[in-house]
């Protein structure tokens, strides 16, 4: 089948999807956007977390099909140009990065928690990215590095 | 020697060197989702492997068809054993695994046949597609039992992969307090996020290129060339991203089926486990079933050590002979025995293959002397931290194995670190609910929630042990760039998250005063660089470019003082520049080298270590000791069994921190493995067969789960190491789980004698 998605602002097609495959096969696999991980591939890690419609969601559990005709954000649509997001420059400075598989999932999930509630407590913070694994950092610069960017997005206001 | 908060790194007045925190050169990458893992990796005409393996324990194979498979449109190739052009065995230290299983399976998930196809889901209907035929045989499913004589042989030359005895002293002296326990561990598992993966694409030279992430390229390309039997320089090893490791990337995984694939179809193939196939598709930490008796005076001195430790290995040998080592000659922890008596068995059993994870057997047997040491205490009526402060070994003591300790040995003094950190708040009865065990999916306010704090220290060697020619090679080129100079640093050691790549890029800038330095791809066009395993990168690998750098300053001095007419004593690299002792410029290094490129290839070994006599477990088996303790405070539900993990406070020794904010993401992360072993993580296995191959059902600590750390850094130089370092990656691993559940029992006054500790174990109804 063929799918076409709006997909970091570009209309994007796949043609010869398998209607078993998931959004975050076709993003990796027929649109060069490998950049949502593929972890657990059933919703446990948080890893291919990305937008659509807005909404963030784990990839690995939209078919294909479900995302037709729907607009897709991913890590990839995070920053503007060379600019990163001040969420991803936090988890670089923060020393949230280690083997960085989780990263991509955690940014667009931090990204989405910061949208909504740009002043997030600890415990709104975990709750938040409670459905992220990260199996390198033990989370607490993951923690810094979110209350750094919102303190950084508060100050550029 | 400093004690360092975790606040976010000051990002101001870096000078990126030595001591200092610079940013990780794969940062960006990392962040944008543009760095390139294994399973990332793609090329326009590549084509997919699955692996068909083993559903039962123990079989042998009477025959296999692959023509159901073969038949299916989009399959281009369906490879068993038959199809291995080399030897067809791997291993790390004993090659005893057959790459595809020849005429028996000897455990669920070894791998049977292969399949290349257009579609990684055509491929996984094919290999369904393929008729085995098993005839199931007895299955040895029990480390002790596989012991046993009359068990059936997992391999020919029977179940024992290792013992390893240890005596010292005099031979079982009595003493006035005995205390004993027998302990369990659960089998861990690394769960690294990024699968396994690689990409295999077949050479015009009939060699092979592989793009694989890995710990060790140089160990994977000797497996690789014996199962392909091809030439090393016809098997050509590129890391790909790695996402983590953790020890489960030492062993190969996907490694020979996907170049056999590639080499069979012509075409570049590339294999993607997905998480269920991970966790058959790498080994895991041993289980251990261990019985501990110490014998001290009325004071709590200790005069005897016994302990009989059996490690699981399951149906291969993977690294099970030097995790034997460790949990052996590091068994009874960090304190002075003046008798011993320790056996340590490896074993083969049916049950999935056990090697390598972060902290490596020293993590299975420190639950035991950990909780031995509390038992000890509580009988001689003393403070749980005093007792091990009177028996901790100091630099200059010698441990189990009669090895002196030459360097920095603060037991007592990580322990009144860690005691003298600040306790959490006492808890309050109006707390919000998500501060209670079990979060807001508690089903009680807390009423029968106690608290309990619990101690551990440990010591873990760092890098390779008993005779092992542990080395590594750095490349290091100096050259003028865009009118600047340029160093490249190119080694074959392993990035997998830690930040390697960050430190050789520190060395390079200290020892050269260039600030530009590219990290080379790391490929097997270098000579090896040794494991990413045993916390040894920072000091071997560290080693190797420190003294590759020191080589090209040699060179780059002698030309500055042949060509300035100075003496050679008198100059020095800064800031790009050749200086002179008055702190003058004396000459620019564009100018100094032009168009020439100076270049030193170095190999560095650490001071060798021993083999451990095979009678009496005594030498030099270590080449050096790193330190930690943990402090633990919880808050256990006794009515439901669940514990919230309060407070999990460190202090570790790391004698000099080339990048103190790597160093504290260390000791975070290795904090968190430790704790997930003792509260959460366990493969099941029953029958042989594991029950929990999910991220469902295997559960890993969340960010709800990780309290923030206090933690005090301690930075004794070890005078033999370079700078001074010492390996960092896995001592917190070892004593944060110790520590947990130390304060566990403490808080229920429950014996816990296994781990993980589950709900019914707290509540006493399992």
């Amino acid at each position: 089948m063929r799918v076409t998605t709006t997909v970091n602002g570009e209309t994007r097609q796949a043609d010869d999807v398998w209607p078993g495959e998931s959004l975050l096969y076709v993003l990796r696999e027929r649109m060069g956007l490998p950049g949502s991980k593929n972890a657990c591939e059933q919703g446990e890690c948080g890893s291919c977390t990305v937008y659509l419609d807005g909404v963030a969601v784990c990839a690995c559990l939209v078919a294909a099909g479900q995302a037709e005709g729907r607009d897709v954000v991913t890590v990839e649509g995070l920053a503007t140009g060379d600019a990163l997001h001040p969420v991803q420059d936090c988890l670089i400075e923060a020393g949230a990065v280690q083997c960085g598989f989780c990263t991509p999932g955690l940014a667009v999930a931090a990204h989405d928690l910061l949208a909504r509630n740009p002043q997030p407590s600890d415990p709104e913070i975990r709750e938040a990215l409670a459905g992220n694994l990260c199996r390198c950092t033990g989370y607490e610069k993951v923690l810094d590095a979110v209350r750094l960017a919102a303190e950084r997005m508060a100050a550029t206001q | 020697m400093r004690a360092t908060s975790t606040a976010p790194a000051d990002t101001t007045a870096r000078t990126g060197r030595i001591g200092d925190s610079p940013l990780r050169p794969d940062g960006v990458p990392k962040v944008t989702g543009e760095f390139a893992y294994a399973s990332d990796l793609w090329l326009d005409d590549m084509i997919w492997g699955v692996t068909l393996r083993s559903p039962h324990p123990h079989a042998r194979i009477r025959s296999i068809d692959v023509g159901p498979a073969l038949a299916m449109a989009g399959v281009y190739a369906v490879l068993t054993a038959d199809d291995v052009p080399g030897r067809n065995r791997v291993g790390l230290e004993y090659d005893d695994q057959p790459a595809l299983a020849e005429g028996v399976v000897r455990y669920q998930g070894e791998p049977v046949a292969i399949v290349a196809a257009d579609h990684p889901e055509v491929a996984r209907q094919a290999a369904k597609k393929i008729v085995v035929d098993y005839e199931a045989r007895p299955a040895v499913t029990d480390g002790r039992a596989a012991l046993d004589p009359s068990a059936p042989k997992v391999h020919d030359d029977g179940n024992l992969v290792r013992h390893l005895t240890i005596r010292k002293g005099e031979p079982l002296p009595g003493a006035p307090v005995v205390v004993s326990l027998d302990f369990e561990v659960g089998m861990q598992d690394q769960a690294f996020l990024g699968p396994e993966s690689g990409l295999a694409v077949p050479a015009e030279d009939g060699g092979v290129d592989l793009y694989v992430a890995t710990q060790w390229l140089h160990v994977d390309q000797r497996q690789v060339c014996q199962a392909l039997g091809l030439p090393p320089e016809k098997v050509r090893l590129t890391l790909a991203g790695v996402g983590g490791a953790f020890g489960g990337r030492e062993d190969l995984s996907m490694h020979v089926h996907a170049c056999l694939l590639a080499m069979h179809t012509g075409k570049p193939v590339k294999m993607v486990y997905n998480r269920e196939e991970s966790f058959f598709g790498h080994v895991h930490r041993h289980p251990a079933a261990m019985h501990y008796e110490y014998g001290a005076d009325e004071e709590g001195r200790l005069r005897y050590g016994k302990a009989e430790i059996v490690l699981d290995g399951g149906a291969y040998a993977s690294s099970t002979a030097a995790v034997v080592g460790n949990a052996g000659s590091m068994g009874l922890g960090p304190y002075r025995f003046p008798s011993v008596e320790v056996d340590c068995y490896g074993v083969y059993t049916n049950n999935p293959p056990c090697g390598a994870m972060r902290g490596f057997g020293c993590v299975q047997a420190a639950f035991a002397h950990e909780a031995l040491m509390d038992e000890l205490a509580d009988r001689v009526g003393k403070d749980r931290v005093e007792v091990r402060q009177l028996n901790g070994l100091r630099e200059g003591d010698e441990n189990i194995t009669g090895q002196a300790i030459d360097s920095a040995a603060p037991v007592a003094e990580l322990l009144a670190r860690v005691r003298d950190l600040p306790m959490p708040p006492p808890p309050d009865k109006r707390r919000d609910l998500r501060d209670l065990p079990g979060g807001v999916a508690n089903t009680t306010h807390g009423e029968g929630v106690v608290r309990g704090v619990g101690y551990a220290v440990t010591y873990k060697n760092v890098g390779f042990s008993e005779g092992f020619d542990d080395y590594s090679t750095a490349r290091v080129r100096m050259e003028v760039t865009g009118g600047e100079p340029v160093v490249t640093v190119h080694t074959a050691a392993a990035e997998v998250g830690q930040g390697l790549v960050t430190v050789e890029q520190q060395i390079c800038r200290t020892e050269l005063g260039v600030d530009k330095v590219v990290v080379h791809a790391k490929d097997t066009q270098v000579g090896s660089g040794g494991s990413t395993s045993a916390s040894r990168q920072t000091y071997v690998t560290g080693g190797a470019v420190k003294a590759a750098c020191e080589a090209v300053r040699r060179k780059v001095l002698d030309r500055a003082a042949a060509t300035t007419g100075l003496p050679l004593t008198e100059l020095r690299l800064d800031g790009g520049k050749v200086v002179a002792a008055t702190g003058e410029v004396v000459i620019a290094l564009a100018e100094l080298l032009g168009t020439d490129v100076v270049e030193e290839t170095v190999e560095w070994r650490h001071r060798p270590t021993r083999r451990l006599d095979p009678a009496t477990g005594q030498g030099n088996a270590h080449v050096q000791y790193a330190f930690s303790a943990h402090r633990a405070v919880v808050d256990v539900d006794t009515e439901l069994g669940l514990v919230k993990v309060v407070a999990l406070d460190t202090a570790q020794d790391v004698g000099k921190a080339i990048n103190p904010a790597a160093v504290i993401g260390q000791i975070q992360g290795g904090t968190a493995q430790g704790m997930g072993l003792a509260l959460m993580e366990e493969i099941v296995v029953e029958d042989g067969k594991i029950r929990n191959p999910s991220f469902t059902d295997y559960l890993i600590p969340t960010i709800l789960d990780m309290p923030r750390m206090k933690i005090a850094i301690l930075e004794y130089a070890d005078p033999h190491a370079p700078y001074g370092v010492r390996g960092v990656g896995e001592p917190s691993t070892i004593s944060s789980g110790p520590a947990v559940a130390a304060a566990i029992r403490q808080a229920t006054g429950r014996a816990l004698r296994r781990v993980p500790i589950r709900p019914e174990h707290i509540t006493g109804t399992g």
